[in-house]
């Protein structure tokens, strides 16, 4: 594994009971990018979480933040870590600078670096005119942003956002958005965990999909849904041709649908190189004449879908292969041992 | 996508080799934790109810409605009761450092500090440290609700500031009771279940409000031997008050400001530690 790794997990497993919450979880994230940790309620994210700051204890594996073991010197793993955690984890009876300024000093800040720090991150996160509230009166985006303020107090080079949106307006999301890609870009390294997967796909250079505590596809946006197979081919043909269907056959994933009127063909493809060039020939040396050929990219949402063994509706009458298949939408991701 | 690997350090860090730096470090956390419950009481004055309406209702009752029946040989009740009402305010006042620490432990609060590269037993000592405040504001709203009902004292200004110092400090060292049983109660209301469980058995079964001559052997003997007959009549010795405990043989009554010492000295000495143990354990996952 690189050296620059700024957070490693390794075999992580733990348990809770009965449940079994983290069951052998690897990833990796390098310095300066963003991990998006994605998976239904309950995968384990946030057991993920509090093991990498040091508020859990593995049962097995190791994790190392900064190059520290979690385990061995938690102490020293606090020194470089910045938390947004779910729950509220700020003192609602203290004002929104009383509660920066209490974690900077606590975090060996001196008093007069964590208010001037408390200043600048209040005004940075538009908290300027209720700094001096009490915590109490502010709205579930105004304490998500203080919330990620708070983690920011010391500039720490590694940040966890335990789903830093969740219940945010749509305005309030887009701010968190912006702040997160100006860290990395200063060359913080973040794990964020969320349940949206346009939150991933927007903000993460790498994903890791857990359920049930194990990691069932690990990659880059793109190369998931790549991996999902669930592409859509639909083509519009001039006029109905019998033969049409039979000559892009061999192209598809499975069986070809013509809708009633014959003029359009629809099924589902394996992404590949050219895919759209060899259907157009294909249909070309049959004598087939093309009005309008689209090849759907799945989104995010079908790849959550099909990996997290739930169902999208399916389109016309057919499944697609990734839902049909889901070991085969597998082979080519990391981790997929489960 | 930026490579650049900037690594800022935590603001204001070194390597903390020397002592010194550990200990400095230690006192900020401990007094930025202190602050912070300060706060708390400011937000909510009701919280101080219990050290502030209290002592001045208990005064009041004590001295005027049921003090007139309590005979005190060689003195009056007024001036007996007063140390008595200062350990019985102080003793329950301590159901709060419970109630607070139950509170922070089910409002997430404490993960947030647990992921700070803090000196974790700051979370206990600032509380006892706010606490111990509370009662010092405590103690002066008893010495003045004395006053005004006719307490007076011919000691000396060391001897007063004594008495009240005792009582103090066994108040603080019942405060890390409390503690381990705020660390171990489910939720802050069966925390608060502690003050009358524990603590009013406690003030009352003592020679605090009435000499414990009149009651049964068996109750005498565990008044005798409980700390908070010790404080209170170590206060009423160093305040030349009325001491009707002076006439019985229990060690403690016979060495009264020994005893207090001795008590809250070996309840700190076990209860610290072990509060700081059940905060890690509580906190451990």
């Amino acid at each position: 594994m690189p050296n620059d790794m700024m957070i490693e997990a390794e075999e992580l497993a733990k348990r809770y009971g009965e449940t079994e919450a983290l069951a052998g979880v690897d990833f990796a994230v390098p310095g300066g990018s963003i991990l998006g940790l994605l998976g239904p309620n309950g995968a384990g994210k946030t057991t993920a979480v509090r093991i990498l700051t040091t508020l859990a204890l593995p049962d097995a594996g190791r994790a190392r933040v900064a190059g520290v073991d979690v385990v061995g010197h938690p102490a020293e793993v606090r020194r470089h870590i910045g938390v947004a955690a779910q729950d509220a984890t700020l003192d609602g009876l203290l004002s929104g600078r009383q509660n920066l300024v209490l974690v900077g000093e606590l975090s060996d800040m001196g008093r007069r670096a964590a208010r001037q720090r408390a200043t600048e991150l209040l005004a940075q996160f538009e908290l300027t005119d209720a700094s001096d509230r009490v915590l109490k009166g502010y709205s579930g985006g105004m304490r998500r942003r203080l919330d990620l303020a708070a983690a920011l107090m010391t500039r720490p080079p590694v940040l966890f956002l335990d789903e830093p949106t969740t219940g945010l307006d749509p305005v309030s999301r887009q701010r968190v958005w912006e702040a997160v890609r100006e860290l990395t870009a200063a060359g913080v390294t973040v794990l964020l965990t969320t349940q949206y997967l346009d939150e991933a796909d927007a903000l993460a250079d790498q994903i890791v999909v857990i359920d049930h505590g194990r990691v069932i596809a690990n990659g880059t946006p793109q190369e998931l849904k790549e991996a999902s197979r669930g592409a859509r081919l639909e083509v519009t043909l001039t006029a109905p041709y019998p033969r049409a269907a039979e000559a892009i056959g061999s192209l598809t994933a499975g069986r070809v649908h013509t809708s009633e009127d014959g003029l359009r063909l629809s099924a589902g493809v394996d992404s590949a190189p050219g895919l759209a060039t060899s259907v157009v020939r294909a249909l070309d040396a049959a004598g087939v004449l093309v009005d309008n050929i689209e090849i759907r990219q799945p989104s995010l949402d079908d790849v959550f879908f099909s990996l997290t063994g739930g169902h999208l509706a399916p389109e016309d009458d057919q499944p697609g292969p990734g839902a049909a298949d889901p070991e085969g939408a597998r082979p080519e991701m990391e981790g997929a041992g489960a | 996508m930026t490579t650049t690997t900037l690594r800022p350090s935590p603001a204001g860090t070194g390597i903390p080799g020397k002592l010194s730096a550990a200990v400095s470090g230690r006192v900020r956390n401990v007094w930025g934790m202190t602050r912070r419950n300060l706060v708390h009481i400011s937000r909510e004055p009701m919280q101080l109810s219990d050290v502030t309406l209290q002592p001045v209702l208990f005064t009041v009752l004590f001295v005027y409605i049921l003090g007139g029946g309590i005979p005190i040989p060689h003195g009056s009740y007024t001036d007996f009761a007063l140390a008595g009402l200062l350990a019985l305010n102080l003793v329950t006042s301590t159901m709060g450092t419970a109630v607070g620490l139950s509170t922070d432990l089910h409002g997430g609060i404490v993960d947030r500090f647990r992921a700070l590269p803090m000196w974790q037993p700051a979370v206990l000592v600032g509380r006892s440290f706010a606490d111990l405040m509370t009662s010092c504001l405590c103690a002066l709203i008893v010495a003045v609700s004395g006053l005004a009902v006719g307490w007076r004292t011919d000691a000396s200004a060391g001897a007063i500031i004594g008495g009240f110092a005792l009582v103090l400090f066994f108040t603080y060292s019942l405060s890390w009771i409390a503690a381990c049983v705020g660390l171990n109660s489910k939720s802050p209301e069966s925390a608060a279940s502690f003050g009358f469980i524990v603590l009013f058995p406690l003030a009352f079964i003592s020679n605090a409000l009435v000499p414990t001559q009149h009651m049964p052997g068996w109750l005498q003997a565990v008044a005798d031997w409980n700390p908070v007959s010790a404080v209170a009549a170590g206060a009423r010795q160093l305040w030349g008050n009325p001491n009707p405990s002076a006439a019985i043989h229990a060690w403690p009554m016979q060495h009264p400001v020994e005893a207090g010492l001795i008590w809250s000295a070996l309840i700190l000495a076990i209860a610290a530690p072990l509060a700081s143990y059940f905060y890690r354990r509580r906190t451990t996952e």
